[in-house]
């Protein structure tokens, strides 16, 4: 009796193998299931029925891809090598079954899930919005080496199948149609009967046309694959993300040979994935699904969302929300202050959505509301007016009498207390803090503000809301600047003191990119909007001790030049694009240029982990990796401190403050910081441990 | 004392909006049929007390909805999130089609098949389409069928330039075409008869835009909620109005329809118009579930029909026919609303309205009714200001018409209009005290 796979046969002759992974919401390929796959294959080979049909019987989905806690720390890379040529002999032995198979698509079909269907002669997807196909695996900082490298390019041709590699793009039915990915994309009511036409019919199955076949020759490859690094490039440092380019040089040097290339894939996927990239970013994918789980045990699913305040991050909320599926009213004092907002939606929504049907079902679900009908019928109001106290309490009480209570009160402030904006409410317990990022759209991150007041049954349904959303949710205690714009001020505020000292814009922003940043400080800063970023840094000044850079100051108040929405900042900016100055050769920086930004971030995390602005120190690295973008290779702040070791990182803070002076004092957190890496580290081992046990059972066979 | 019902259950008004009325500019303006209605009733849905799937059902009144549009009050429920549960129907009766709406909206509520019904009318002019002629669609059937090139040669040998003569639909409807007049010739038929002159028109259509400036400058159009376009672009206000005009200038405008001698111009006419209005209705039932306030009630209505070419008198015949089954003189009524689908036809049905003859033998009402006050009638302006949407003209002077009652604590008021293809109605409406 199988655990996670069940064998049928119809009528016709057909067999049906139905995925359905045992304690599991999703299909995954875990070490379990392809030992059962193993099983089934030796039944196949034996039985040999008129064809074989492999379908998921999860509703979201097929497969959800290989089971990537089984590629956490504690794998060595022997292991995973022989892991991988397991798989191979596998899947092969999917790919030479005598007799026509297919596989069924429906919902994601990620990874390793569409390696196997590669490995079959038939695709059929069902054509909706939710089948989505995709190779995120360099995401994860590898690549395809369930053997995806070598069939994608030989189905697809390898144009398209390294795109789609390099990429992670994921792709619906339609679109895996149109590039040769798929056989067929079929409404539901029609994929039974298509699939069990392909396994009558036998149709032949579909290679690359020699036209792509071409791509993969050995000039070919030469040709190509300067220019997707170039391509690639463009979005990551080879420093900083080794796996594209890895993938990049195995397909330049074993393209057209399937022995070599399968070959390659093992010693070098593994390679990549006990390697230190690929370990941060499948921690960062787990700080991930740890955020996204939070809330998800709260029974609360809001439906109408009231937004007061139709400026950029009201109204950008509001056309979010809409977009995700909420009805949403968006009000503000007079009819004329939401023009701006509903023509941003728009737009928004014309860039995501696309097909018209979907815009105008987001159109209609986002409601101008200038007198405020929507707040009865809200289930969770949010307030992004401008940062007055006055106001904000008056329109809370305002809020309060009108809304069911039930429903969640929220402010999107960033600078206000959220106890000062709760006097004078009748129930002060109501109001938490949703903190959104600009651009709405963009950023991934929400702060889900709770303080000394809040009932602390709201943060998780705040959190609850803010996955209804799409987005993630992390809950942070009212205290200035909350998490991320705390930590990120210093780090702003130092890059600007290095301009003041004299070091070029473009320095400072290159060391920070070179570190593995996004963007650089100072262009991030441009961005913001720099009297935005002075208002903050004034309000957080006092109470960290911060100092507040000349030329900001000179910028904001004296030159009236904000950044980059008046076309110039500490850059120049021409319609709209960043007017980026050379280096002078000559030039040397300080060698201790990307330190000193960093470490004032560190120093802060550090502090904020002290002060318990977060939970742990994994939800500080998470809120700052998507709320700042900070270098996800690294795994984030403290555990850059930490694979840095902690007493090195905290001897160079040391050696910075006797260069620099006060700002670098280490922060009293440091010396606890002893305690919590013990308790990271007896989890780490826990973890292995019950690694060890499957990867054992393995072994044993 | 209450006038009484013909209905079984009472019919209630519960609340109503609508869009502003946007002029026509010869292009397709920004807001579908649909988009309009939506406009409308997102707000008014809003504030109520129940969500929009507890509706029974909705109703809307439209003449031409767009090619995407069939049974577009379907459409639109389904746009207001009433949900799959929510039917919906369209009704047409040309000018009155949103009256029709709410008539038939207060029928099943009457009978207790509905408790809660979403009702009006909506119409987008600007969107009415321009068709290509019969014997181009014929040819264009041919030429499918042509295979050979050779056939294809003959095919195209054929093409005439009258192949490529449009109709323009919004002209073809606003034709009557059995006896063959436009509709601003039926009303220069109106002029002829009752012998109303140029000034008379121009002065009436001059005070329709005065009255309408009154009404917007002192806040009592309150049921006009905004709409934003798709660049963001804010609709707030009927833009039909024109502030600065004067008699020297309404002078000056050429006939439009009987060119040269004829009285009626584009001054003195309804405007062509893209708009929307949406009423809630309700059972006493509803009323006290979902505790509702009240504007008023639907008392009776009446459809009567008339000489075609003679659509303009419409109201005369369906309000002495509601009149005399009420029992009433007309000295009851507190406000009148008839629509201004041309200034002269308003001032004829006036004229007949006090003419002995066409009252006896053309309506069949013994003894003359009371005038019709001139500060009574439209007293916020009419259609020559605000524009005429056909499809939601019905529904837009009932809520107008309710809502002054309202404002003025007044009891009575009829809401009527002529209707091209010769008919017209009427609503008889109380204000709730």
């Amino acid at each position: 009796m199988n655990k996670h796979l069940q064998l049928e046969t119809d009528s016709q002759g057909i067999t049906w193998l139905h995925f359905d992974h045992a304690e599991s919401a999703v299909n995954i390929l875990s070490l379990e299931a392809m030992q059962e796959l193993d099983e089934t294959l030796d039944e196949l080979e034996a039985t040999l029925p008129k064809g074989l049909i492999i379908l998921s019987d999860k509703k979201n989905g097929f497969i959800a891809g290989a089971d990537v806690e089984s590629f956490r720390s504690g794998m060595h890379r022997r292991e995973a090598e022989e892991h991988i040529r397991r798989v191979h002999v596998l899947y092969n032995r999917v790919e030479a079954l005598p007799f026509p198979t297919l596989c069924l698509i429906h919902g994601f079909c990620l990874g390793g899930g569409l390696e196997l269907a590669f490995a079959c002669d038939y695709r059929v997807t069902r054509d909706d919005e939710s089948t989505r196909l995709a190779f995120p695996e360099v995401r994860l900082g590898i690549f395809p080496g369930y053997g995806g490298s070598v069939r994608s390019i030989e189905r697809i041709g390898a144009f398209q199948a390294m795109k789609l590699m390099l990429s992670g793009r994921s792709i619906n039915g339609r679109q895996a149609k149109k590039m040769g990915l798929v056989d067929q994309t079929v409404p539901q009511r029609q994929m039974r009967d298509t699939a069990i036409s392909f396994i009558e019919n036998q149709p032949v199955v579909r290679v690359a046309s020699w036209s792509q076949r071409l791509l993969n020759s050995l000039p070919a490859r030469h040709l190509l694959s300067p220019m997707f690094v170039k391509e690639t490039a463009k979005h990551a440092k080879r420093d900083h993300y080794p796996a594209p380019y890895a993938l990049i040089d195995h397909w330049k040097a074993h393209g057209g040979d399937r022995a070599a290339m399968l070959d390659s894939e093992a010693t070098e996927v593994s390679r990549l994935l006990t390697g230190e990239t690929s370990q941060n970013l499948i921690r960062v994918f787990f700080l991930q699904e740890r955020m996204k789980s939070l809330g998800s045990h709260v029974q609360f699913k809001p439906q109408h969302l009231h937004v007061v305040g139709g400026g950029i991050m009201g109204g950008d909320i509001a056309a979010w929300c809409a977009m995700k599926g909420m009805r949403v009213t968006l009000q503000d004092r007079e009819a004329k202050y939401l023009t701006q907002a509903m023509g941003r939606a728009h737009q928004l929504f014309k860039r995501k959505l696309r097909s018209k049907r979907l815009i105008t079902a987001a159109m209609d679900r986002l409601i101008p509301d200038p007198k405020g009908y929507g707040v009865g019928q809200a289930d969770v109001a949010i307030e992004a007016i401008f940062e007055d106290l006055e106001t904000k309490q008056q329109l809370f009480q305002s809020l309060e009498s009108q809304l069911k209570p039930e429903a969640i009160m929220a402010t999107n402030t960033s600078s206000i207390p959220l106890e000062d904006i709760a006097e004078g409410l009748n129930n002060p317990q109501r109001l938490i803090g949703l903190h959104f990022f600009n651009p709405v759209a963009k950023m991934q991150l929400v702060e889900v503000v709770h303080g000394t007041q809040t009932d602390p049954a709201l943060i998780d349904k705040g959190a609850a809301f803010v996955r209804r959303v799409d987005r993630l949710p992390l809950p942070v205690k009212s205290s200035p600047g909350f998490l991320v714009n705390r930590i990120l001020m210093p780090y702003l505020l130092e890059a600007m003191s290095l301009i003041d000292e004299g070091v070029p814009a473009p320095a400072v922003d290159r060391a920070a990119v070179d570190f593995g940043m996004p963007m650089g400080p100072v262009e991030l800063a441009d961005a913001v909007g720099l009297d935005i970023c002075l208002a903050v840094a004034r309000k957080l000044a006092p109470l960290f001790d911060l100092t507040i850079p000349r030329k900001l100051e000179q910028l904001v108040v004296d030159k009236k030049l904000l950044g980059k929405k008046t076309g110039q900042g500490f850059y120049r900016y021409e319609k709209g694009r960043l007017q980026r100055e050379k280096i002078d050769s000559q030039y040397q920086p300080p060698a201790d240029l990307a330190d000193r930004m960093i470490f004032r971030l560190l120093n802060e995390s550090v502090a904020c982990l002290r002060e318990g602005v977060v939970e742990d120190a994994d939800l500080l690295d998470a809120g700052v990796i998507f709320g700042t973008g900070y270098a996800p290779f690294r795994g984030g702040p403290m555990h850059t401190i930490y694979s840095g070791g902690l007493e090195q990182q905290h001897h160079q803070l040391e050696i910075l403050e006797q260069r620099h002076g006060g700002k670098f004092h280490p922060d009293s957190g440091w010396t606890q910081l002893g305690e919590v890496l013990d308790v990271i580290i007896r989890r780490g081992r826990s973890r292995r441990e019950k690694q060890d046990v499957r990867w054992g059972r393995k072994r044993k066979q | 004392m209450s006038k009484k019902s013909t209905a079984a259950r009472a019919v209630y008004v519960v609340d109503g909006s609508r869009t502003p009325f946007l002029k026509a500019l010869g292009k397709p303006g920004d807001f579908r049929a649909s988009d309009l209605a939506v406009g409308a009733g997102r707000p008014l849905l809003l504030r109520q007390p129940f969500g929009p799937e507890q509706l029974d059902e909705v109703i809307l009144g439209c003449i031409a909805p767009g090619v995407d549009e069939a049974n577009i009050a379907r459409i639109v429920a389904l746009r207001l999130g009433c949900g799959d549960k929510v039917p919906a129907w369209t009704v047409q009766r040309n000018c009155a089609s949103g009256m029709q709406a709410v008539d038939s909206a207060a029928l099943d509520i009457s009978t207790g098949r509905a408790n809660l019904v979403l009702a009006g009318g909506t119409e987008a002019m600007s969107h009415h389409p321009i068709l290509l002629n019969q014997r181009m669609v014929a040819w264009l059937a041919d030429w499918n069928r042509a295979k050979s090139f050779t056939a294809r040669g003959r095919q195209l040998a054929a093409l005439r330039p009258h192949h490529f003569q449009l109709i323009i639909a919004l002209m073809r409807g606003l034709t009557d075409p059995l006896v063959g007049l436009s509709m601003g010739q039926t009303a220069e038929k109106l002029a002829w008869r009752f012998n109303i002159d140029r000034e008379s028109m121009d002065r009436f259509a001059l005070r329709s835009h005065q009255r309408l400036a009154d009404a917007q400058d002192n806040g009592r159009l309150d049921e006009i909620e905004p709409i934003y376009n798709q660049a963001g672009q804010l609709f707030e206000s009927d833009d039909g109005l024109r502030r600065e005009g004067t008699l020297e200038k309404m002078a000056k405008l050429k006939p439009a329809f009987d060119r040269p001698v004829g009285r009626v111009t584009a001054g003195n006419s309804a405007q062509i118009t893209d708009g929307a209005a949406m009423l809630l209705l309700a059972s006493e039932e509803a009323v006290e579930r979902h505790g509702l306030p009240v504007l008023g009630k639907v008392i009776d209505s009446h459809w009567s029909a008339l000489d075609p070419s003679q659509m303009g008198l419409g109201p005369v015949h369906a309000m002495g026919q509601l009149l005399k089954r009420q029992k009433m003189q007309g000295e009851e009524i507190d406000y009148w609303e008839i629509n201004e689908a041309f200034a002269t036809q308003v001032l004829a049905c006036q004229a007949a309205w006090q003419d002995k003859d066409y009252m006896q033998q053309e309506v069949g009402l013994d003894a003359l009714p009371s005038p019709i006050p001139d500060d009574r009638l439209n007293v916020d302006g009419g259609a020559v200001g605000i524009g005429h949407p056909v499809g939601a003209s019905g529904a837009r002077l009932i809520l107008h018409l309710l809502k002054t009652l309202q404002q003025n604590n007044a009891k009575r008021g009829i809401a009527s209009l002529c209707i091209g293809g010769g008919q017209g109605g009427a609503m008889l409406l109380e204000a709730q005290s």
